[in-house]
């Protein structure tokens, strides 16, 4: 028998290098424990998997160090009734089987430490058939029979960027990913390299062919040291094996193969941001056109894609353009993956077929919500992205379909919220976001994303006038005009669809000072129902003002004047005592 | 911290790899952040004086980067999580607790020199959201409790 504990970020935050620390502790011998990357059920970390000689899969979940024993007794006798409590439920287990996985094919599965557990999978064939096989054209037009669109969020197609990089003049030309990630709430690209950074390696080798490029670069954003490590690893494997160098596979291409780390700005995900940092500069975008596939890294051609986009390559020279291309709708092909998180039961990356509707994945596989609240709307594509209502779950997956309700696709992230979260907090959650991350280069950018922030920061304190709807949208449409980059072009997008989606909120905050959601703390006010009170006296302990008063079994009453609204008797409560008006 | 400790040599290896190749200033910066805690004046003059880069321009980038740092940090470095999915789980009552905690604000160092809070952008565990990274661990799940006993923990860890 064999162990596989799940080491992905996710994974060892969750405790996954301790399980494996005490499995080591408890007798279990290390040539039978070896690691893989995420699994992608992230709630259920840390995850253990024990498969028997016949490689039948026993999966453990939430397992921590005192379960160590147990493990190494089922892994000693076969006898599992000692891990019962243990195992990964029917339901659970539902997650993995509703989804079709292609980008994270490997991902859970495969030591991502190790290049022959990607070979013995197949890995690598791609890129062998496409140097030996194959020439660049060729490969150009199977990626564009298989439809695939960039997965960064833009969602353009992959071929025709190949083909105008390599019909462009030149004999230096650059092959970059980008693995800046920056949408907070996705780490769908995060998880491809931490659990199969081979993967990445083969699709951007059979780009570079593709485009004629000598020079292969991935961008990683500096909060990801797991996955910078992990690639760094990889790169040098591939190198000792000549799968990236000279004369690759004994064919005329030769590749080598760099890793910069961003150091922490959201604009550098745009493409010439990313390049002028790349150069070392402050990323600041620069006018298009011309293109980066004209003039791009050090004023060459370049060609950009994100890294799941990269992560479908090799499937689909393997598999042939028409298999993917069988998945999806007309205007969307292949898979889609989706980091889902917040108010959702399962949280975790979930890749299905484009078409499937939100329903599907929120709650079909993501399992509805986690609290007693009725779901409210999800945001799809961060701070360029938007919110969609209940009303539009079973809006279906495809570029245009999303496009129609005001958000985007984006690159996958999807954060569920319930009616605990209030949607003028989250057009302000945003801006504040881009307003910090603004370059400054342009005034719409600069000074209107800060204008839209103080008006959002106004309504939320209950300080919002009539006409403030009317003035945000006029502002809106103008930063959307009048911007340089996408950055500020998209910036508008989260206070638009919350607008149009959830005018009533914001209305009910400039109108009648009032917080439907209950998150303003300015709006809000905390008080204890003396019937369900039974004195415990914690909520006093815990609040930092002195503003519960009370004795012992008695029930105790919130000073209003002195309350600062921090909430902290609120969630201290056993007794549902305390509510938020 | 003293600026006057500041020891150069420690600047040899990384300046002796990049300083001649174009483009490498912010991995530069980046090594030196690695060695130093944050990016001392002197550095930032020997680094100009070594690639040719000047000093405002090695400012320009320092700054428009919230990886770098002009001042040193504490001995435990505090990254808060401000990501959406954190946001939607109440990142902020855990900001509120740790603010309590330490008495200090975003981007402060405590009196002690032990904890310096930064709030940061997506770490990417999301699925563990509220989350944050302490050094180089990450801590999950987050509720004010939790967060008490981490903060405590580790300020017993540092008197032993
Ligand atoms: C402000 C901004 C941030 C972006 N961030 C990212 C990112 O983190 N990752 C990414 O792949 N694309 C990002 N993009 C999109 C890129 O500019 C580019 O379109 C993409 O990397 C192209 O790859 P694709 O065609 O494979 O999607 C961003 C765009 C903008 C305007």
């Amino acid at each position: 028998m064999r162990i596989v504990i799940g080491q992905g970020s996710c994974g060892i935050a969750a405790g996954a290098e301790k399980v494996r620390k005490a499995l080591l502790a408890a007798h279990v011998n290390p040539a039978d424990v070896s690691i893989t990357g995420c699994i992608g059920m992230c709630w259920l970390e840390p995850i253990v998997d024990v498969y028997d000689d016949n490689n039948q899969l026993t999966r453990l979940v939430r397992v921590n160090e005192n379960d160590a024993a147990a493990i190494a007794s089922f892994m000693e006798t076969g006898d599992s009734s000692a891990v019962e409590s243990l195992k990964v439920s029917e339901e659970d287990s539902e997650f993995l089987s509703k989804q079709t996985r292609i980008a994270l094919r490997n991902c859970g599965i495969i030591n991502p430490e190790q290049i022959d557990a990607y070979t013995a999978a197949g890995g690598y064939s791609a890129l062998k058939k496409a140097l030996c096989d194959l020439t660049p054209e060729e490969v150009i037009e199977i990626i564009k029979t298989s439809g695939l669109a960039g997965r960064g969020g833009a969602g353009f197609p992959t071929w025709f960027k190949w083909n105008a990089a390599r019909q462009s003049a030149g004999e230096e030309k650059y092959l970059i990913c980008n693995a800046d990630e920056g949408d907070p709430g996705a780490f769908m690209d995060r998880a491809v390299i931490e659990s199969d950074p081979h993967n990445l390696i083969e699709g951007m080798l059979i780009g570079a062919y593709a485009i004629g490029a000598k020079h292969a670069v991935v961008y990683v954003r500096a909060e990801y040291p797991l996955a910078i490590k992990r690639l760094k690893n990889a790169i040098a494997q591939a190198t000792e094996k000549g799968i990236i160098g000279e004369h690759i596979f004994g064919s005329d291409f030769s590749c080598d193969f760099t890793i910069k780390a961003g150091a922490g700005a959201f604009v550098c995900g745009e493409e010439t941001a990313l390049i002028e940092s790349l150069e070392g500069h402050r990323g600041m975008p620069r006018l298009k056109p011309p293109f980066p596939a004209q003039s791009g890294f050090w004023r060459k051609p370049s060609n950009i894609n994100n890294v799941e986009t990269f992560a479908n390559v090799s499937w689909i020279i393997n598999n042939g353009g028409e298999a993917f291309a069988a998945m999806g709708t007309d205007g969307s092909k292949g898979t889609k993956v989706f980091a889902v998180t917040g108010k959702v039961k399962r949280s975790g990356l979930v890749e299905i077929p484009m078409g499937k509707t939100l329903r599907d994945v929120i709650f079909d596989i993501g399992g509805g919500m986690k609290t007693d609240k009725a779901f409210k709307a999800v945001q799809m594509g961060g701070p360029s992205g938007g919110c969609i209502p209940a009303n539009l779950i079973d809006t279906v997956i495809d570029y245009k379909a999303l496009g129609a309700t005001g958000a985007i696709m984006g690159s996958g992230g999807m954060v569920v919220m319930d009616e605990s979260t209030c949607m003028v907090g989250m057009a302000k959650f945003f801006l504040d976001f881009t307003a910090k991350e603004s370059c400054g280069k342009c005034i719409h950018c600069r000074i209107g994303t800060k204008r839209m922030l103080e008006m959002l920061e106004r309504i939320t304190k209950g300080e919002g006038k009539e006409g403030d709807i009317e003035l945000l949208e006029e502002l809106c449409y103008s930063i959307k005009d009048g911007a340089l980059c996408g950055l500020g072009q998209t910036a508008p997008n989260p206070v638009l669809t919350t607008i149009k989606y959830f005018r009533d909120e914001y209305e009910a905050h400039i109108k009648d000072q009032k917080c439907p959601a209950g998150e303003c703390s300015d709006l809000i006010e905390y008080k204890i129902i003396a019937d369900k009170c039974r004195g415990c006296t914690l909520c006093a302990k815990n609040c930092p003002v002195d503003a519960i008063s009370g004795t012992v079994k008695n029930p105790h009453v919130i000073n209003t004047e002195k309350c600062i609204k921090c909430g902290k008797c609120y969630s201290s409560c056993r007794f549902d005592a305390i509510v938020k008006e | 911290m003293d600026h006057k400790t500041v020891d150069l040599s420690l600047l040899d290896g990384v300046l002796a790899e990049y300083a001649s190749v174009k483009g490498s200033l912010i991995t530069i910066l980046q090594h030196t952040q690695d060695i130093y805690g944050y990016l001392p004046r002197e550095a930032i003059e020997l680094i100009s004086e070594k690639t040719g880069i000047a000093t405002s321009e090695i400012m320009g980038v320092g700054t428009f980067y919230t990886q770098f740092r002009f001042e040193p940090v504490g001995k435990y470095l505090i990254m808060l999580c401000q990501g959406t999915a954190c946001h939607v789980n109440s990142s902020e009552l855990i900001l509120q607790t740790i603010k309590d905690e330490l008495h200090i604000e975003d981007g402060q160092t405590t009196e002690d020199g032990l904890f310096s809070l930064k709030c940061v952008a997506c770490l990417g565990c999301c699925s563990l959201s509220p989350v944050m990274m302490i050094n180089e661990d990450t801590y999950g799940s987050l509720t004010p409790e939790k967060t008490k006993k981490i903060l405590k923990e580790l300020r017993e860890a540092a008197q032993q």
